[in-house]
């Protein structure tokens, strides 16, 4: 029907971006000597003042009194503060640190020196704001506000990899109907100009190196990503934890400004089995890198969280279904696993399966919960998946809830649960009790984060091969256009099924360990959405902010949005806000997710001429019933 | 270009010159307006027939009933003489293969993962042997991808096997929906304006493409609105207009037919869309060039330089986005 393309107003602002006309221009005009100056000076005071007072009582926390020694939220200023000035030697050409610089690009020196402004302007005001006032501040609260400062100054008037300059005669009509307004356009344009821009300046092939360096900065990059993780797991207050996130995303930002992250992505790619090799030993090292049950017990919930995610990734990432109940099969397997774990409050309370038929059960459960809701509706295109799959979430737990001898047979306790369920025993290994390993005790939850971690990368391992196989192919196609899908050959509603199944069961998996890691199960977590995790609102989420179709995306995502509320305290009320806010926020600037799918691989072949985003005749909102007109 | 060897032994089954695909008395109404009104069409093994007409004469549409995407109101469909289920995937199973005119590729996968999903079909590894992944999936999978190479290197994109298929530009995206089409080994290609929006070199290229694949014993059925590709490439045309089917012949008697031009130069038929703009008649000249068969061409020019110009437009921006 549409014979007519529709991509005109699309070919407009692809035109713009030309990777060819670089800009290079700094924000705050100084001579370059000047400006490189300036930055270190800023660098040097930022350091100095780390090892100062910067207020005189102890109310805040991190004990931030003590001069000779920074401490709390100093040490992020510190790091952040060393990793600017590194960065900036590099990027202005000392030998030996060139190589933090492989694209020439001095973006990644304001990148971080924003971070440690911001962090340092944060703890400040803080200080300020909690104890009532300036005159709280030492002198070294006031010098590390003004060495950020000039640090910060000092970056903007370094030359910056710039958006090339919009086209006078461009349109934007994304700006609706502002767009006929000038001074909204001069605004827009302005701020679009502002942007750095730094993902297709070329850096070196790392894969040049000699294998055993390469091996050797993978090592050392996953020794470092687990203690930054570990760091940042570990924070004790709000404050801390939000300086930490501060310096971490623009570290990372800045990582990807100077091309590092471009280059390291490199070599995962050349050393797959090994980066996973050492990601997982780092995974499995974080219990004896930290003795703490408690933060060994946010592990555990990271990993389940992750792990459901990943599963759900298969439907909603691989798939392009929309399932917006999906946490009920983590309560269908956490429920399963629960009447046959030999609790007293189980009506089978005399059964008490061993954990891998127990671990069977619940995958089987969900798989029949699955198969019993998508048969009706995978047949179907369009939404109402998305409205059954809501449906069945919320009669999920309304069902669980009257199943309590009252309303209904006594299955479940009702609102009780099912509690008191005994700890996991695996070849006479008891998880419940403490177990050391050479000088390291491994606690309960340290013996569950283990027995996770298994599951997660049998998960992993999963969704890999699924994903990159003849049925995980057909899966994409289907999400990418069903009706072409079914042309070469799918049947769409067979493939859909597998992979719902699939999705399901894995969630039930998971929450056969959530069962017993949490003594109990009781229905009200198993909601589409709340304040914490999981319910299924968080799990979409989690799967859209991470990545679509990625192994790391979703488990990042999960880890994200479980130790934000976790860390934040002070959201509690505005969490659901927030949340929604950043959704948004992500959608319109990132949509691809955190870690994006494929694209990351394919950069080192594509060559320079390549189009994004350009589809000559798009047509995929199509309605169903004019297939291919 | 390289011969691809057929692994089912399809063009011996239907000795040259058997009807391959039969469709009689096909009809299909949306509610009530009828696209396809009672069209018998026959297409014999190692034949390439053509099919042509106006704009919204219902070709597409004929296309959708014969590949299950529609179910025909009326009318059946059989291939090598057994009735076609009007489910695409079993079309596809059976040995009916198709491209479609808006190009449907699978963006965000490479240009070999497309052509992989075309071999879905003949390959059986389902989720467990994915999982599994013993000997015998590895052999499978070494197995499809080898052949997958080959249709690339036959289609000519062998080098861009690793790219994003939405980077394409968009004569090679043409191009890769025939070899995913390929990859499914019909016996029997269904090309939906398989030149719409290409230039003279390009069109002429595609025109050497369905040789090359007519002479690995696929039959091919084309809707086309230049004239002189079909002409040039058909053993057999059939016009359609209004849903109707108003000739079927060599291109001679095509060419020649009263009603066919009339038809073309836009005679009032009800409801016939003939104004789709005039400014497009001199891109679409460029595509006839000067030694096409003057009626044919006179009376084709409207209407096909409504749709080859602006599709031609189209293919201009996209090779200056590419420089
Ligand atoms: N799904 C549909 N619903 C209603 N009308 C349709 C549908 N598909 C096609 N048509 C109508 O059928 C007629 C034939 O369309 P089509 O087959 O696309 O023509 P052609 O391919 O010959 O240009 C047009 O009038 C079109 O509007
Ligand atoms: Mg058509």
């Amino acid at each position: 029907m549409t014979d007519i393309p529709v991509a005109a107003a699309e070919t407009a602002a692809v035109t713009t971006a030309k990777p060819s006309a670089r800009r290079i221009a700094p924000f705050v005009p100084l001579p370059l000597t000047a400006a490189r100056a300036v930055t270190l000076i800023g660098v040097v005071a930022t350091i100095a003042a780390t090892f100062m007072s910067w207020t005189y009582t102890t109310d805040f926390p991190g004990d931030l009194t003590v001069t000779g020694y920074p401490g709390g939220l100093q040490v992020l200023t510190l790091v952040s503060g060393i990793l600017t000035g590194l960065f900036a030697l590099g990027a202005f050409g000392l030998k030996g640190l060139r190589w933090l610089a492989p694209n020439h690009s001095h973006n990644a020196v304001l990148l971080l020196a924003l971070g440690t402004f911001a962090t340092t302007w944060y703890t400040v005001i803080a200080i300020a704001q909690e104890l009532g006032g300036l005159a709280n501040l030492d002198p070294g609260g006031f010098v590390a506000a003004v060495g950020t400062l000039v640090l910060l100054i000092g970056a903007l008037a370094l030359p910056i990899h710039r958006h090339p300059q919009e086209d006078p005669n461009a349109e934007y009509f994304e700006l609706g109907r502002l767009s006929t307004v000038p001074v909204a356009v001069a605004g827009y344009k302005w701020l679009r100009e502002l942007r750095p821009h730094h993902t297709d300046l070329p850096v070196p092939d790392p894969t040049r190196l000699p294998g055993w360096v390469q091996r050797l900065i993978i090592t050392l990059a996953a020794a470092v990503g687990l203690e930054v993780l570990t760091y940042g797991l570990a924070t004790g207050y709000t404050e801390i934890f939000l300086g930490f996130l501060i310096v971490v995303v623009f570290a990372i930002w800045a990582l990807s400004a100077s091309g590092l992250l471009r280059q390291f992505s490199g070599l995962t790619a050349a050393h797959r089995s090994f980066a996973n090799t050492m990601g997982f030993l780092a995974a499995l090292a974080y219990p004896f890198a930290q003795n703490d049950e408690h933060y060994a017990n946010l592990g555990v919930n990271i990993l389940i969280f992750g792990t459901v995610a990943l599963g759900l990734n298969i439907v909603v990432g691989l798939t392009g279904l929309l399932d917006l109940g999906y946490v009920a099969f983590l309560g269908v397997g956490a429920y399963a696993a629960a009447l046959v774990s030999g609790s007293p409050f189980s009506i089978w309370s005399g059964v008490q399966f061993p954990f891998w038929a127990a671990a069977l059960t619940g995958m089987a459960a969900s798989l029949v919960f699955g198969v019993l809701i998508g048969a009706p509706t995978l047949r179907l295109r369009g939404d109402y998946l998305a409205i059954v799959t809501l449906g069945f979430g919320e009669i999920f737990r309304i069902v669980v809830n009257s199943l309590d001898g009252v309303s209904g047979p006594k299955v479940t306790n009702g609102p009780n649960g099912i509690s008191q369920i005994p700890d996991l025993s695996i070849f006479g290994y008891n998880l419940g009790d403490s177990h050391d390993v050479g000088s390291v005790t491994l606690g309960r939850f340290a013996n569950y984060y283990l027995l996770m971690l298994l599951i997660t990368v049998i998960v992993v391992l999963i969704f890999t091969r699924a994903a990159d196989s003849r049925i995980g192919r057909s899966w994409v196609a289907i999400r990418e256009d069903e009706t072409a899908a079914t042309a070469m050959g799918i049947n769409g509603f067979r493939v859909k099924l597998i992979a719902f199944a699939l999705g399901a069961s894995l969630a039930g998996l998971a929450g056969t360990v959530s069962a017993h890691v949490t003594y109990n199960v009781v229905p009200s977590p198993y909601q589409f959405a709340g304040a914490a995790p999981p319910n299924s609102a968080f799990l979409l989420a989690a799967v859209v902010l991470g990545g679509m179709g990625t192994v790391s995306g979703p488990i990042l995502g999960a880890a994200l949005l479980y130790l934000i509320p976790e860390k934040l305290g002070f959201l509690q009320r505005y969490e659901l806000f927030a949340f929604g806010l950043a959704l948004v926020l992500i959608m319109r600037f990132r949509p691809e997710g955190i870690i994006p799918n494929r694209r990351r691989q394919l950069e080192f072949h594509e060559d320079e001429t390549l189009v994004p985003g350009k589809r000559p005749l798009g047509d995929d909102t199509v309605p169903v019933s004019s297939a291919g007109a | 270009m390289t011969t691809i060897t057929k692994e089912q032994p399809t063009p011996a089954q239907a000795p040259d010159g058997g009807p391959l695909l039969q469709a009689s008395g096909v009809i299909m109404r949306f509610g009530g307006l009828t696209a396809v009104r009672d069209v018998d069409l026959t297409v014999n093994s190692g034949e390439i027939v053509g099919l042509i007409g106006p704009n919204g004469a219902g070709k597409t549409t004929f296309f959708n009933c014969l590949t299950g995407l529609y179910v025909p109101t009326e009318g059946t469909v059989s291939y090598r003489g057994e009735i076609l289920p009007p489910k695409p995937h079993l079309v596809t199973q059976a040995g009916v293969a198709r491209t479609f005119q808006n190009i449907r590729l699978f963006s965000n996968m490479t240009v070999l993962e497309n052509v992989l999903v075309g071999r879905h079909t003949r390959t059986r590894e389902g989720l467990l042997s994915a999982l599994i992944r013993g000997p015998r999936y590895h052999k499978a999978e070494a197995r499809s991808r080898e052949r997958a190479m080959e249709i690339l290197e036959f289609i000519g994109l062998a080098d861009k096997a690793d790219h994003l298929s939405r980077n394409l530009p968009y004569g090679e995206q043409r191009k890769l929906e025939i070899a995913r089409a390929l990859a499914s080994e019909p016996g029997l290609l269904l090309l939906d304006e398989p030149t719409a929006g290409m230039n003279p070199q390009e069109t002429r290229a595609t025109e050497e493409l369905v040789f090359a694949i007519r002479d690995q014993g696929i039959a091919v059925l084309v809707i086309e609105h230049d004239m002189r590709f079909i002409f040039n490439l058909c053993d057999r045309v059939a016009v359609l207009v209004q849903g109707e089917k108003l000739v079927e012949g060599t291109s001679d008697i095509v060419q020649q037919d009263e009603r066919v031009i009339a038809a073309y130069l836009g005679e009032p038929f009800e409801g016939a869309p003939a104004d789709e703009g005039d400014a497009a008649v001199e891109q679409a000249e460029a595509g006839f060039g000067a030694e096409a068969e003057a009626e044919a061409g006179a009376g084709t020019r409207a209407e096909a330089g409504a749709d080859a110009g602006i599709a031609a437009d189209d293919a201009g921006e996209e090779q200056e986005n590419d420089r």
